[in-house]
């Protein structure tokens, strides 16, 4: 009993970090204003980079800082399109998800002879309770169960200070009132712009952290089936959690459970089809979302082009 | 310069150019990276070109696409974001075939009677997303989301279930012969039609060699009745304007919510007739085990992208996005140019089309520069 509930707390953790990555940057993105449908993309190319600069340095959170680094750079074009061009954002988005895999696979193909599939890298990231030792670990099988990958807190510390910049700050507020009333933040001062910018690209970045965390955490290369949803159940999470940084972990850890269910009771006696249990997480959360979400509550001026001058 | 600015505001112009542009960042790309571009547009070209059977390939997959398009470009009509086109296309593929295996009747009734199945089945999909968006405001993008990843998994179930499953396949049985709407379908293999297509070589390309159907006339009256729906009735004036401002809508007495729910229902019913037809237009007349999505609803969203929501545009469209993605296969199998440039040409066009309103205001821009100047 106490090994299943353990069983499940680590899967649910273990699913939830790419998830938790790319809501947080779902949330800021869309309480600036700018709607991120591009984060499925984002979090593709982030998998890809991770994965093989990973592989090339040998060093893990070299792959991790450069994935963020391409996510923000696919970021970027959103943001020029949505921004500056005052583009259909949901288009822009689109578009990000169709370029974002395929310069993965493109470049995928080219650094790793014609494959869409990178070479598993051998230093993945260590687990939070590696540097004990093996000592600890071989005596208590409990310090085995609950030896998470270190993106597990990270996630954790990444949501706290997302809280906190956006309640607790100046920028905070910004960000919150330019989601709302844009020009009325500009008529004190602020540029929209930059600031609409400036949280784009770190939702792209956030995104692309994502993305790694699952090939170089989870797994330990990148796949064409690497990223298949789990940006767009981000995009529900941040929908479902309000468009708050804790109300998105949550609903994270909520399709983490789903899954980690699924894995539980597929494990043993297989009463029901592995197919129809599949289907759990999802249908669970339609079920969360007639049941206890009223009417969203989205940011006023999310998915609106900001002119100057516009009130 | 005044024409200049008019031109450029033209939905087709603008296309035109981001289809232009695609392809230079396309170029671009392939120069960078070592291939050469020119042998690269020589393949494209006779990879869509140099045989009949090609271009009846080609146009063959463009039906799925055209019909998903259609199904985005109705949704978007309304407002609505129906990214559910993929679930309800899976949705629509696995009643046809369960349909089609189960019953078996004369021809005349069979082969409708598949096809209304899948198109009940995408609509009733569609239907319950716009209820749960009427009655209780959950996103539409969140309820077809998930809703894909059901299909998916009832797809496997049913191409993994002892009833359907054929063995040693990845999937189900192809439905009887009485639902396959294929032209020709008993007579082009049976000895007689051997012996006449031999004599004749297009012919015997163009029928023996690809799965030959009605399917790309059904979709093309599809978007021209789509057209006339949205743009010429007064139910198609209602949803544009629940589109438009569903705030003045309702003041103007126009039921929003049952817009909502009838736009989504339609919109899933021409995705299910997407899948329908697929299921009993093209071999193998069956579902098959799903690893990921086959990208025929995603795809279709570019398509009505591309389109810039326009029903006819759509026909236009998906012929482009299947050539692109018939010849991008080519180019990898001929001259190893990886086909996820196709999946890069098509983003960088949406892209562009994305961020096209900009054209006609820099023209315009100009204008004023010019006559400024000019006094």
């Amino acid at each position: 009993m106490l090994n299943n509930l353990l069983f499940i707390i680590t899967i649910t953790l273990m699913n939830s970090v790419p998830l938790a990555f790319a809501a947080l940057g779902g949330v800021i993105c869309e309480k600036s204003g700018v709607v991120n449908i591009g984060i499925e993309g984002m979090m593709s190319i982030g998998a890809f980079t991770g994965a093989a600069v990973g592989y090339y340095t040998g060093s893990a959170w070299l792959g991790l800082i450069c994935a963020g680094l391409a996510g923000g750079l696919l970021a970027l074009f959103h943001a020029v399109a949505s921004v500056t061009f005052q583009a259909d954002q949901t288009v822009s988005g689109i578009a990000i998800n169709l370029i974002g895999p395929g310069i993965a696979m493109f470049l995928s193909r080219i650094f790793f002879a014609g494959a869409t599939t990178t070479i598993p890298i051998s230093h993945k990231f260590p687990k939070i309770f590696d540097f004990l030792g093996n000592k600890l670990e071989n005596k208590y099988s409990f310090f085995n169960s609950i030896n998470l990958d270190v993106t597990v807190p990270l996630s954790f510390l990444a949501v706290l200070l997302t809280w906190f910049v956006m309640y607790k700050t100046k920028w905070g507020l910004r960000i919150r009132a330019l989601g709302e009333h844009p020009a009325a933040v500009d008529s004190v001062g602020v540029s929209v712009y930059r600031t609409r910018y400036i949280c784009v690209v770190l939702s792209g970045i956030l995104a692309g952290i994502g993305g790694a965390s699952v090939t170089i955490a989870i797994v330990s290369q990148f796949t064409p089936t690497a990223i298949s949803g789990q940006g767009f159940i981000a995009l529900a999470a941040v929908i479902f959690g309000k468009w708050k940084p804790f109300g998105a972990y949550f609903a994270c850890l909520f399709f983490g459970f789903a899954q980690a269910l699924v894995v539980l009771l597929g494990g043993e006696g297989k009463f029901i089809s592995s197919d129809i249990l599949m289907m759990l997480p999802y249908l669970l959360t339609i079920l969360v979302l007639v049941l206890f979400v009223g009417k969203s509550s989205a940011p006023k001026a999310s998915g609106k082009p900001y002119q100057r001058g516009s009130r | 310069m005044k024409n200049v600015a008019n031109i450029f505001e033209k939905p087709v112009v603008s296309t035109m150019i981001s289809i232009f542009l695609g392809f230079l960042v396309a170029f671009f790309i392939l120069f960078v990276t070592g291939y050469n571009p020119y042998e690269a547009i020589v393949t494209f070209f006779n990879a869509i070109f140099s045989k009949p059977k090609f271009i009846t390939n080609v146009i063959i997959k463009s039906s799925p696409l055209i019909l998903t398009a259609l199904s985005a470009a109705f949704a978007f009509k309304t407002g609505l974001f129906n990214i559910g086109a993929e679930g309800q296309y899976i949705m629509a593929t696995i009643a046809s075939t369960v349909v089609g295996l189960v019953f078996n009747f004369n021809p005349i009734i069979q082969i409708p009677l598949v096809i209304l199945s899948g198109v009940l089945a995408g609509a009733v999909l569609g239907g319950i997303v716009g209820f749960l968006k009427a009655k209780f405001g959950i996103h539409e993008v969140i309820t077809s989301i998930m809703f894909n990843w059901v299909s998916l998994y009832l797809c496997n179930y049913v191409a993994n279930s002892a009833v359907f499953h054929k063995p040693e396949s990845n999937g189900t049985y192809p439905i009887n012969k009485s639902g396959i709407s294929m032209l020709f379908y008993e007579w082009k293999f049976s000895e007689q039609g051997r012996k006449f297509l031999k004599n004749n070589q297009f012919l015997n390309e163009v029928l023996l060699k690809t799965d030959l159907s009605l399917n790309f006339l059904i979709a093309s009256a599809v978007a021209v009745i789509t057209w006339i729906i949205i743009y010429k009735t007064t139910i198609g004036f209602e949803l544009r304007a629940v589109g438009l401002n569903h705030y003045a809508a309702m003041n103007a007495g126009i039921r929003v919510r049952r817009n909502i729910v009838f736009s989504m229902l339609v919109a899933g019913a021409l995705s299910g007739l997407a899948g329908a037809l697929t299921i009993s237009g093209t071999s193998n007349n069956s579902v098959q085990v799903l690893s990921v999505f086959e990208n025929n609803g995603f795809n279709g969203l570019a398509v009505a992208l591309i389109a810039q929501s326009s029903p006819i545009g759509c026909i236009f469209a998906g012929l482009i996005f299947s050539s692109l993605i018939y010849a991008g296969q080519a180019m990898q199998f001929k001259i190893g140019i990886p086909s996820e440039i196709i999946n890069i040409v098509i983003g960088v066009i949406v892209f562009f089309i994305a961020i096209t309103r900009i054209f006609p205001i820099i023209v315009e821009k100009l204008c004023r520069r010019e006559s400024r100047n000019a006094q």
